[in-house]
């Protein structure tokens, strides 16, 4: 993302953490190396932001274990000296959620790259978390995939995908990062090691891996992943239609889906996202057209084909003045570039964007389309429009110049996001909270929900250890931990019993 | 009050049962909470003064047919939910046993982490959960994710509750994932009496390019079917094309156009014959040929998943003490998957612990979690694993 924005004050480490202190630098040192352990003023500056470059925080330390027993003993020190952790995978998170605390530990797995084990049989892959999405479907091609997609593959790690439960164009379908982690190792704040799932399925006990996957770091890292892998679809079709308005582009996608026809992908763009992706990418698409609807059918032959008929003539009679159909995999592969070149390319059209990830119930579409146009011109600012119809996220780009419209751009941004709440949806559908968006939680959840939140976090974290600062709208203490298991006053008068 | 006596709540909303965890957490006294009472899983627990009873929470509160979403409170009947949705085209993807009268209600089916052949392709109960709002023995209404179908904002509270037995605390209202109803059906079947051939037919269907509805087996007196069951536009073809792939793999293959019945047989080998007991294998798919033969040796049918590799070993009625030394030897056979006892009678849920969990740092964070959320044990004390 370009971004000149002024750097914004950190999370804030809490004041109850200790500071990073020479003992623990050494016992740091000792674990992983001196190779491993950073803390020249260049190579920390390195680790100051993730994908989001409005947040900025130097860690004291950055160390890089290179297996599961460092991580633990990285940890166990940092819980040793009472000192706070950041995990951070690629880097390329948009909420700040790897920002490091300031003089903090900042723990970067990119050196845990290894597949462990492909296990085709049973549809599974364990990786440690360094490994990029995209080696992940590498790995157990060409027969099978792994479905989650986000528009980083190329780069952003397995870890950090759980770490924020990663989406993509094609989840609308096929689900989330956490329909497709069946298993996790994992290391506590604590440093305790904490095998959770496997490749089986249905293990007894809490879900405690739908806990975890999504929690943003906070509640531990994870040092190896069980994969579902999925057998590759027989059959892909793909089409963009061209619409005169994004109003007509969404009722097309309403009657879609509510006809039965569950799409591999259906990704919107409006003119200004258009205009620029095409000048990046110069596929084809044409510039004076009100929205392009990218549609992608996959699965049986039998059951493509039958679709696509549907679907071609359901956009037909809501008024596509333009539709094209992929005829091999390079055109198929030239519209999916632009639609992912649809971030990199508002560079074209404006200096600076800020960038949203709301996520409304997909009827809402219109209405909240036309707030954001009306906020748009109330602001004077452009607002670029790309989303993932089929599941109602939308990723509202505010366009701006200079830094002095950085402000401006952040407040429009946030009342798209009120918007989004108010239509019934949510504050972020794939990027996460972080630091960025905590602010806007308390537009979702009320106080009661916060509280039960934050139990989850005290039974993983009692003292707030992990990724401090993040998701949660304002620091919070844990609690006296509940002593050893009570005994149920039946169990104890010998009228039950427990195993 | 006298010693022994039972007081059974049925709170007509949210915040009555709040109010009421809160009250009995306050006296000490326990809570039981039970939707329709369908399944009598877990230890039997410790035996607890409240019955809290879901039935006057049963509203359909919203169903946002646009959006494919629903809100619901957890005593709607899944049936009659079922009826509604039909009626719009649409379905909540969850087909388990419903139990006596079809009284199962969604909030136990989610609580207990149930489920049915549509399991293949649509996922499991927390796959459908996208968000719930919780009583918690501390009084409060908490809720977590949303209603639309992607969210990352906060804790997956709806995972965990889902499958917590009602440990953590009362589910009272939640919102799920819709999906549209298959336009038509088609079954392939493939039979064989080698549960070898079983497996090897079922891995070759799991793993083709077939867009599959479910794919099951069964394993029944020395014989085994795989069952391809197909919806949408082109069922029909893709069952034909399944029961090339199941003749390919060497069985007696054919196609079933009115397949209801066969699924019908399917989802009630879930559940056991009254004295009889169900075993829960979570297993592996390249186990399965182990796990047919381990039925066959108990004298059990099996019923399973054949592509996520969960299977249901139903035993039949038995004496209890037998029971046990059978469910002991299914265990010994198939460590270390874990072999959870369902259905079965409340002596042999006493003499053996049901849900077959190792001692192990998993449970001790499990703890953890029950004791933040539920400090005074309130909910349900004493079913789930560990004795939580």
């Amino acid at each position: 993302m370009r971004t000149s924005s002024p750097p914004t004050a950190a999370a804030s480490s809490d004041a109850a953490h200790a500071a990073l202190t020479p003992a623990l630098l050494e016992r740091l040192r000792a674990v992983c190396g001196r190779d491993h352990t950073y803390t020249d003023a260049d190579q920390l500056r390195t680790y100051e932001s993730d994908g989001l470059l409005q947040y900025r925080a130097t860690p004291g330390v950055v160390v890089l274990p290179g297996c599961a027993a460092e991580v633990r003993d990285v940890v166990r020190a940092c819980a040793d000296a009472g000192v706070p952790w950041v995990a951070r995978g690629a880097g390329s998170g948009l909420s700040g959620g790897a920002l490091p605390v300031a003089r903090g530990v900042l723990i970067a797995l990119t050196r845990m790259r290894a597949v462990l084990e492909v296990d085709l049989p049973n549809q599974r892959i364990v990786v440690q978390p360094g490994v990029t999405n995209s080696e992940v479907s590498a790995a157990v091609g060409p027969t099978h995939f792994y479905p989650p997609d986000p528009s980083s593959q190329i780069v952003c790690s397995i870890g950090g995908n759980v770490a924020e439960n990663s989406g993509g164009a094609h989840c609308f379908k096929y689900g989330f990062t956490t329909n497709y982690v069946t298993g996790l190792e994992v290391v506590l704040p604590d440093g305790e090691i904490v095998t959770l799932g496997g490749k089986e399925l249905d293990q007894p006990g809490y879900d405690l891996l739908g806990a975890f996957v999504g929690s943003e770091g906070t509640l531990g890292i994870c040092t190896s992943v069980t994969l579902r892998v999925i057998p590759v679809p027989e059959s892909i079709k793909t089409m963009v239609a061209f619409f005169d308005t994004t109003g007509e582009a969404g009722e097309t996608v309403s009657e879609i889906v509510s006809g039965g026809v569950i799409p591999g992908a259906i990704e919107m763009m409006d003119n200004l996202t258009i205009q620029a992706a095409e000048q990046a990418v110069g596929a084809g698409f044409p510039t004076d057209v009100g929205a392009a609807l990218i549609i992608e059918l996959d699965g049986s032959r039998v059951e493509c084909d039958a679709c696509f008929d549907d679907v071609v003539a359901i956009c037909e009679r809501n008024g596509a003045i333009g539709i094209r159909i992929a005829g091999d995999e390079a055109e198929r592969a030239a519209i999916w570039r632009t639609r992912k070149a649809a971030f990199a390319a508002m560079g074209r059209i404006a200096s600076n964007y800020y960038v949203q990830d709301g996520v409304i119930p997909r009827t809402k579409l219109p209405e909240v389309l036309a707030r954001i146009a009306e906020l748009s011109e109330t602001y004077g600012m452009r607002v670029a429009n790309v989303f993932h119809a089929g599941d109602g996220n939308l990723h509202p780009l505010v366009l701006y110049d200079g830094d002095g419209e950085a402000a401006r751009a952040e407040e429009l941004a946030g009342r798209i996001v009120e918007a989004c709440v108010d239509a019934g949806g949510s504050i972020t559908g794939e990027h996460g909270v972080g630091v960025d968006k905590k602010r806007y939680m308390p537009r979702m959840f009320d106080e009661p929900d916060l509280a039960a939140f934050q139990m989850l976090r005290c039974a993983f974290d009692p003292r707030g250890l992990a990724n401090p600062g993040k998701v949660m709208p304002t620091p919070r203490l844990c609690g006296e931990v509940p002593g050893p298991y009570r005994r149920h006053p039946l169990e104890r008068d010998g009228l039950a019993e427990r195993f | 009050m006298p010693a022994g006596t039972i007081r059974r709540e049925t709170p007509q909303t949210a915040a009555d049962a709040a109010q009421l965890l809160r009250a009995a957490a306050d006296e000490g006294t326990a809570v039981r909470i039970a939707g329709a009472g369908t399944k009598s899983w877990g230890h039997p627990g410790a035996e607890c003064v409240v019955r809290l009873h879901t039935g006057a929470l049963d509203a359909i509160v919203e169903h946002n047919e646009g959006d494919l979403t629903a809100l619901l409170q957890p005593g709607v009947s899944l049936r009659e939910l079922d009826e509604l949705l039909a009626g719009a085209g649409q379905m909540l993807a969850l087909d388990p046993p419903l139990g006596a009268g079809d009284a199962a209600t969604v909030g136990g089916v989610i609580a207990a982490a149930d489920s049915g052949p549509l399991r293949h392709r649509y996922g499991a109960p927390r796959d459908l959960v996208l968000g719930i709002t919780a009583a918690l023995s501390d009084g409060t209404l908490a809720h977590a994710g949303g209603k639309v179908i992607k969210n990352v904002a906060g804790y997956d509270l709806a995972k965990l509750f889902s499958g917590s037995f009602g440990t953590l605390g009362l589910i009272v209202e939640l919102a799920v994932r819709l999906h549209p109803r298959p336009r038509a059906q088609a079954t392939a079947t493939g039979t064989t009496d080698d549960p070898a051939a079983l497996a090897r037919a079922a891995s070759l269907v799991a793993h083709s390019s077939l867009e599959l509805q479910s794919l099951d087996v069964r394993w029944e007196a020395a014989r085994g079917t795989v069952l391809a069951r197909f919806g949408g536009v082109a069922a029909a073809d893709q069952a034909v094309a399944a029961q090339r792939l199941l003749a390919s793999a060497g069985m007696r293959a054919a196609t079933v156009a009115d397949d209801d019945a066969l699924w019908a047989l399917q989802r009630a080998g879930q559940r056991s014959a009254e004295g009889g007991a169900v075993v829960r294998v979570s297993g592996r798919p390249s186990q399965l040929a182990d796990v047919c033969v381990a039925a066959q040796v108990a004298g059990a049918t099996l019923v399973g998943r054949a592509a996520l590799g969960v299977s249901w070993i139903a035993l039949p009625a038995a004496a209890p003490g037998e029971l046990v030394t059978a469910i002991a030897r299914v265990r010994k056979v198939l460590a270390p998957s874990p072999c959870v006892v369902l259905d079965a009678p409340a002596y042999v849920r006493t003499h053996l612990d049901p849900w077959d969990h190792p001692e192990d740092s998993a449970l001790v964070l499990m703890r953890r979690v029950k004791a933040r959320f539920d400090p005074t044990a309130t909910c349900n004390p004493a079913v789930f694993v560990g004795g939580i």
